[in-house]
């Protein structure tokens, strides 16, 4: 049974990762927010950026999860 | 909550692979299942939109074939800019992957179709094609100097036993974050929407509807997600392309 405690304590450890996910993720539109109030003519030619890095940052969270299935369930 | 009032939700039931047709060929299990059904229907899809859209070859483009040449010029743009002009010879390839994960991204957005991405065979497989291709093409184009891949120019000598074990892991690890990247993103996108319809169900009709105005914003989320991911994995491929032509600096 204690190893069973042991899984749910660190499935929820592995959702640590979530606060640099949310750092990551505040960051790119932040600083996409405040550069494209600065030069709003070179806003549309960054946002295809914007949300690559939206995507790959969001994949850091999905990383974590998978890691959090894995030890959860396998 | 809903467990109490006798509901069972099962937000992972949809992932489950079934057999349709039962083969096996010298022990080897290769039965026809709901995966391959749909991989089948999904480059059915992609061979009759590029078909039928480019049937009129019209001087002046209609509306759906201005469609398929627009998903031919973001492809070939994207390979020009990360690539070059090298990247030409390998536009079929990464056309492919792309339109392959778009259209069954996209076909997992109709309900009760099966998500081919949403399998890690699948996306493995394919992150597996990129990166042995990646590592064939730069060792045919530039031999045994390839290895200079893992020893970036202009470190200070005595940083090199750490940086060429970290470079030697972080280009072996390329197939597993990419094929994690797409996997995990639909599978979550997936679950989420079934976990939240559960709630819809489950709180009735007096609490149902915060929720469901909840699923309609995660839908058009998932379907930006949907191209996105396709987007990000023919980008990579593009990046890790150009890491074996060009030999990065």
């Amino acid at each position: 049974m204690e190893v069973e405690a042991a899984r749910m304590i660190g499935a929820g450890l592995a959702t640590i990762a979530l606060a640099g996910v949310g750092l990551g993720l505040g960051n790119i539109f932040g600083s996409y927010i405040s550069g494209s109030l600065r030069n709003p003519a070179a806003a549309p030619k960054v946002f295809g950026n914007v949300l690559l890095g939206f995507a790959l940052t969001e994949a850091v969270a999905l990383f974590a999860m998978v890691i959090a299935l894995i030890i959860l369930f396998v | 909550m809903a467990a109490e009032q006798g509901l069972h939700i099962e937000p992972m039931h949809q992932f489950v692979i079934t057999r349709l047709v039962e083969m096996n060929v010298g022990g080897v299990d290769v039965s026809f299942t709901n995966s391959s059904l749909f991989m089948v229907i999904v480059v059915a899809l992609i061979i009759l939109f590029l078909t039928v859209s480019m049937r009129g070859r019209a001087m002046v483009p209609g509306r759906m074939q201005s469609v398929a040449e627009l998903s031919y010029e973001f492809i070939a743009n994207m390979l020009k800019e990360n690539v070059g002009s090298e990247g030409r010879k390998y536009f079929p390839f990464i056309f492919s992957v792309f339109m392959f994960v778009l259209f069954s991204n996209l076909l997992g957005m109709v309900p009760y179709t099966f998500t081919v991405t949403s399998q890690i065979v699948v996306t493995f497989t394919l992150a597996l094609t990129v990166f042995i291709l990646v590592t064939i093409v730069g060792i045919i184009r530039h031999g045994f100097k390839f290895l200079t891949l893992f020893a970036p120019s202009g470190v200070p000598i005595f940083l090199m036993p750490i940086l060429v074990p970290i470079e030697v892991i972080s280009y072996f690890v390329r197939p597993i974050s990419l094929s994690v990247r797409l996997f995990a993103n639909m599978m979550a996108g997936h679950a989420l929407l079934k976990v939240f319809g559960a709630f819809v169900v489950g709180l009735s009709w007096w609490g149902g509807w915060l929720p469901l105005t909840f699923i309609v914003g995660l839908t058009g989320l998932e379907f930006l997600v949907a191209f996105l991911q396709a987007y990000v994995f023919a980008i990579l491929s593009c990046l890790y392309l150009n890491d074996a032509i060009n030999l990065h600096h």
